[in-house]
């Protein structure tokens, strides 16, 4: 295991939405952090630095992961997945997003990442969850402007027409 | 000037955009992760970054601010105390007459926790932060007071001299003959409340980013403040520059704010000051710890509020005794949360007779300002709980109380005792409608069968006018009449907005309205659309503000639920000019009337003749390419800015009334609570909430704020409070201990609309995003009265404050014991006692527990331990407690020594994360086999930092640092693994003092 100097940087890599990124950090700087200002992917909101609020949520190697409670130095070789990979394409929207679009499930939109990243893990994984289910999982995630409804619905209507899709790929 | 046209739309028969729920067009690049929030810009090469050293405690003298360390530490550009604040800054202006100054960072004395001591700039966060830990500050504390009654007894601590007895205002009004009402009423009820302190807390943070100018002494600064532009005004005056030295500007995103980032415009000043010592731009972003103990919070209030009542339930006459809180400054805007209800008094009820007596107190706690609701809360939860207690007093339904008070549907526009001008309504319809249409009667008999049951249900009521679009000229009414003669009318509320044509002919809209996520720029598109016969894809707003270049005002900002009444009406104003003169235009060159023009589907074309027609992006553009070709009446059309400010917010009048804010929505609403007899958690059955908002410009909007106000209200009623210890400690400082609603908590309300105009505003919109944090809370409670048959119910309804309702107040824990047992509630001290052994004579003992090397080996996270005499010893010692770890500086004194059998203890520590406070006495004894009994007892009291995030982890990492001391020092005591171990006394109050010390 490679052992960090406290007060020196160290070179950092991994898979960023599938694409490889390098930067240095030192052993203390979070993960949060890095990704923000090192990488300049500002998409991952901190709201409380101590794991309540959720809004810096991304998946780390499949496993959903508060950025500000990780050292970037820990994400090493790891591959992340961050809201600037959810869209398509650039200009396009995926369908979890759509969905929350039409129902405004967003307001102020700071939170908003981390909630997608639960539910694009979530939904991956259990393509026909009921309300309770969707509720449950969104208890790690604090919203100030919605009164969460509207999420609960957005994600409802993604999972349906997912499972649809993929229902009219499989048939075809 | 030239008639503006109405929009075409309407005319031609289609749809307007206005009232239909698209899409938004700020959420493609908020899903995408392209927002653009403060944190997300980038910052000009060189930037430093800025972290603030805060007081640990609630009141207290700064003896002394040692720097030096941190100063030297590399990468550190400054370090700024208040000396070096004041040396380039004047004091924040305070809204009362009187010799106070406010800072907003401490200057000899701090008076809250988490009030700024020092601000440290480096090259990096981290470094600052490093630095800031460095700082040697020495306090003298003095007695804190943190109730508002507490605050104006005699003989409490004093917190300014210029407010005697803390008392910063106090004023008594009388409307109508309230004494004769309360002499001839049959009855009279009363009702005492304590409204608790919250905060609507959004999930970004402050930021500020600052630079100075030294060449024309001027300073940029880039802040996600959301107005009052008001404020501006008092950044400027603080800076000592002219507004137009001052360029404000903000983030096209703001992460929520609710009122609450109008109170980061104190950072504003200490950015800006550190801007300019250090000759660097300088950039701060707030954290979440100091964002629930120190940005800032709604008032807690204590109102006694009292009825005269005839037989039928019909109130006669009010009387407010309202004792307002403000915490430790009196910071602009404030006391405006007190009186921005004061038109609104008498609710929603036909109340001629009004006694009031309004007092402002300073306490040890965070100052106050906006917050969503602002002074509605706290005055209709004593109004609504009346009501309730009114019915039940006269044995009524407490729904035909509500009825029996409301404003005739007949009255309006309806002037109210207290001056408001309620703009326009029909409350006994939408009582009508929502007790239908929320099924009100299905709700009493699913009551009456979970009573059946032995369960615990209840029913609450409320109705409740939302005030919006604020009065600049309220915050007067604290001002006698007298007084407001000498300073000058103060009133109205100028809202602007700004149409520009480009030279192909797109529109830009620009708006000094400041969203903070409610949706601005889709409304805007949607109305600036209509009046121009286009789609909203083909207009763009932008809502980002810059004083040096926008049309702004100081009513310019996002508060008071302006923007659907005021700045959208706005904007329709100046695209109605715009168009007005296109029109002209027009119809010169299609050869017809101005009047028969009609702007339809990117056209514009004669009414009569809709083949007769002329793209709508020619006309618009003909004012760049040909200006000599328009008609000589016509005038540019260019840009377009729009003033409009509502002739009906005149100032308070000599009788002190107010018209306080130009349009007045309603709402009644009702619920359903079961509270569960074993755990008395609440739950909300079903909540029906009733809003006639006026016109509704975009229903999904609307009911976004309905849903999002009602789940916050829920916070106030069932989970949020600033809690504060009676020593001023701050309790509440992370989201596990200042609990927020989550999907689990919070379901969905029944929505009901009704649409009654206002008469008063250009889209006939009134405010609708603050009602339910109005009408909610008093509602949940009146419900948990219902359930629980309880007279007295004080927010938030925890299930362990419900338990004593219940069952009584908790009976104390048997007495003796235990080690280490933590004593909470009242005082919060820490007291333990305990006994163990230690290998060794009493003297091998004693000498260890009086040499610094030894001490130094067993007390853990031990640095170095200073003799200072032979009874004092000095120690640093680096401890984490739950999530941050910190340094204190330990001191230790012995006293009473009687070698080698028993002495005296008292410690001090301080550090960046607290201080504490102990005392302690240990008895040596032989045990008769060679070794010692050793025999402790301490008392001791913590505050400051650790006490607001580490509450709930003091008792287990007691035991775990004293197991670990015993451990160490048995080790070095018997040379063996002996269970047992020894004591030392002064570790053991090192640590106790750093950690589990007192709270005094």
């Amino acid at each position: 295991m490679t052992r960090l100097k406290a007060d020196q940087r160290h070179a950092v890599r991994f898979s960023l939405n599938g694409k490889p990124v390098e930067d240095e950090a030192e052993p203390r700087m979070l993960l949060s952090d890095f990704l923000r200002h090192q990488l300049g992917a500002t998409g991952t909101h901190v709201g409380c630095e101590h794991g309540v609020c959720g809004a810096c949520t991304v998946v780390v190697d499949g496993m959903l992961t508060r950025s500000c409670l990780t050292l970037a130095a820990q994400v090493d070789g790891c591959e992340l997945k961050t809201v600037e990979g959810l869209a398509p394409s650039a200009d396009r929207l995926g369908v979890l997003q759509q969905a929350f679009r039409r129902n405004h499930a967003l307001q102020c939109g700071f939170c908003t990442a981390g909630i997608l990243m639960s539910l694009d893990h979530y939904l991956s994984r259990h393509p026909t969850p009921s309300e309770a289910e969707i509720r449950d999982l969104l208890s790690g995630h604090i919203c100030r402007c919605t009164g969460y409804t509207p999420i609960i619905q957005a994600a409802l209507e993604a999972a349906a027409e997912l499972t649809s899709s993929k229902k009219e790929t499989s048939n075809a | 000037m030239l008639q503006a046209v109405t929009s075409a739309n309407r005319e031609s028969g289609d749809q307007p955009w206005v009232g239909r729920s698209i899409e938004r067009v700020e959420d493609a690049a908020l899903l995408a992760g392209r927002g653009r929030f403060i944190d997300d810009l980038g910052v000009a090469p060189g930037t430093l970054h800025a972290t603030i050293l805060r007081s640990p405690h609630a009141h207290a003298d700064i003896l002394s601010i040692d720097v030096d360390a941190a100063k030297s530490l590399p990468g550190v550009a400054a370090v700024l105390t208040g000396t070096d604040v004041k040396a380039v800054t004047t004091s924040l202006v305070v809204g009362v007459k009187a010799p106070v100054e406010c800072w907003p960072i401490a200057m000899d004395r701090v008076r809250y926790v988490g009030e700024p001591v020092a601000i440290v700039v480096a090259i990096d966060r981290a470094r600052a932060e490093d630095a800031a830990e460095l700082i040697n500050v020495e306090y003298r504390p003095r007695g804190a007071v943190v109730d508002p009654l507490g605050a104006i007894v005699s003989g409490a601590p004093v917190l300014h001299d210029g407010f005697p007895g803390n008392l910063a205002s106090d004023r008594s009004f009388r409307y109508g003959d309230p004494e004769k009402a309360f002499a001839e009423a049959p009855h009279r009820f009363s009702i005492d409340i304590r409204y608790p302190r919250n905060s609507c807390t959004p999930i970004e943070t402050y930021g500020v980013v600052a630079s100075h100018d030294a060449g024309e002494d001027a300073f940029e600064v880039l802040a996600n403040f959301q107005g009052p532009f008001s404020i501006h005004t008092v950044i400027a005056r603080a800076l000592k520059v002219p507004g137009n030295r001052l360029r404000l500007r903000t983030p096209p995103d703001s992460g929520g704010s609710f009122g609450v980032k109008q109170g980061v415009f104190p950072y504003i000043v200490l950015i800006a000051a550190a801007a300019r010592i250090t000759g660097r731009p300088v950039k701060w972003i707030e954290d979440r710890l100091e964002h629930l103990t120190a940005s800032v919070s709604a008032t807690n209030r204590a109102t006694t509020l009292s009825a005269a009542v005839a037989a039928d339930g019909k109130i006669l006459a009010l009387d407010w005794d309202q004792v307002e809180d403000c915490g430790a400054h009196l910071r602009a805007p404030e006391p405006a949360t007190l009186y921005r209800m004061h038109g609104n008094l008498t609710g929603a009820y036909d109340i001629r007779n009004v006694k009031i007596r309004n007092r402002v107190v300073v306490t040890n706690k965070t100052p106050t300002g906006l917050n969503r609701g602002f002074g509605g809360p706290q005055v209709y939860f004593a109004l609504e709980r009346l009501v309730q207690r009114i019915a039940i007093g006269l044995r009524l339904d407490p729904l035909d109380v509500i009825k029996r008070n409301l404003i005739g549907a007949g009255s309006f526009p309806y002037r109210t005792a207290t001056g408001a001008l309620l703009d326009s309504g029909n409350y006994q319809e939408a009582v009508a409608r929502a007790v239908e249409h929320g099924r009100l009667a299905e709700l009493k008999a699913r009551r009456d069968e979970a009573r059946a049951q032995g369960r615990l249900y209840g029913i609450g009521f409320t109705a409740v006018v939302e005030p919006s679009v604020s009065n600049m000229g309220y915050i007067t009414t604290v001002l006698t009449a007298a007084e407001r003669r000498k300073a000058g009318p103060k009133n109205g509320a100028q809202a602007t907005a700004t149409v520009g044509l480009d030279p192909v002919g797109s529109v830009t809209v620009h708006v000094a309205s400041v969203p903070q996520g409610q949706g601005h720029r889709t409304v805007l598109s949607q109305v600036v659309a209509d009046v121009f016969g286009l789609a909203p894809k083909d207009i763009r707003v932008n809502t980002e503000i810059d004083t040096a270049k926008d049309a702004w005002s100081i009513a310019s900002g996002n508060y008071a639920s302006r923007f659907a009444a005021a700045v959208a009406g706005t904007a329709k104003i100046a695209a109605e000019r715009v168009a007005g003169r296109l029109a002209r235009i027009a119809a010169s060159q299609l050869n017809v009337e101005a009047a028969d023009i009609v702007f339809a589907k990117g056209f514009v074309a004669s009414k009569r003749n809709p083949e007769n027609r002329i793209a709508f992006s020619r006309v618009a553009a003909l004012s760049h390419w040909s200006p000599g070709s328009l008609p000589d009446e016509a005038g540019q059309t260019i840009r377009e800015t729009a003033f409009w400010t509502p002739p009906e917010l005149t100032p308070p009048d000599e009788d002190d009334r107010i018209n306080s804010s130009l349009c007045h929505g309603f709402i009644f609403d009702f619920c359903g609570v079961e509270i569960d007899r074993v755990t008395l958690g609440t739950r909300i059955d079903r909540y029906v909430t009733m809003h006639d908002c006026g016109t509704i410009l975009h229903p999904g909007m609307v009911n976004g704020q309905i849903r999002g106000g009602f789940a916050q209200a829920l916070g106030a009623a069932l989970l949020e409070e600033y809690a504060y210890a009676e020593d001023g400690s701050f309790l509440t400082g992370t989201l596990a201990d200042y609990l927020l609603p989550t999907t689990t908590e919070v379901p969905e309300p029944e929505i009901f609309h009704m649409e009654t105009p206002s008469p008063f505003t250009p889209l006939g919109a009134k405010g609708v995003g603050e009602g339910n944090c109005m009408s909610t809370p008093v509602c949940l409670a009146n419900a948990v009265a219902d359930a629980l048959g309880v007279a007295d119910i004080t927010l938030p309804l925890v299930p362990a404050r419900l338990a004593e309702l219940v069952r009584g107040a908790e009976p104390p824990p048997p007495a003796g014991g235990a080690s280490a047992a933590a004593v909470r509630g009242g005082d919060r001290r820490l007291r333990g006692e305990g006994q163990t052994a230690v290998k060794g004579a009493p003297e091998q003992v004693w000498a260890m527990l009086l040499d610094p090397a030894t001490l130094q080996s067993v007390i853990p996270g031990c640095q170095r331990v200073d003799k200072i005499t032979e009874t004092h010893f000095r120690a640093d010692v680096t401890l984490g407690i739950g999530p941050v770890t910190g340094r204190y500086r330990a001191d230790v004194e012995l006293f009473d020594l009687d070698a080698p059998r028993t002495a005296t203890l008292r410690g001090r520590a301080t550090g960046a994360l607290g201080f504490g406070n102990a005392e302690g006495r240990i008895m040596l004894a032989p045990d008769g086999n060679g070794g010692t009994t050793l025999t402790y007892s301490y008392d001791a009291a913590i505050g400051g930092k650790v006490a607001s995030i580490g509450g709930r982890l003091l008792d287990g990492a007691t035991r775990v640092i004293i197991g670990q001391f015993f451990t160490a020092l048995a080790r070095k005591a018997g040379g063996g693994g002996a269970e047992g171990a020894g004591f030392s006394l002064f570790a053991l109050l090192a640590k106790l003092g750093s950690l589990f010390g007192g709270r005094r």
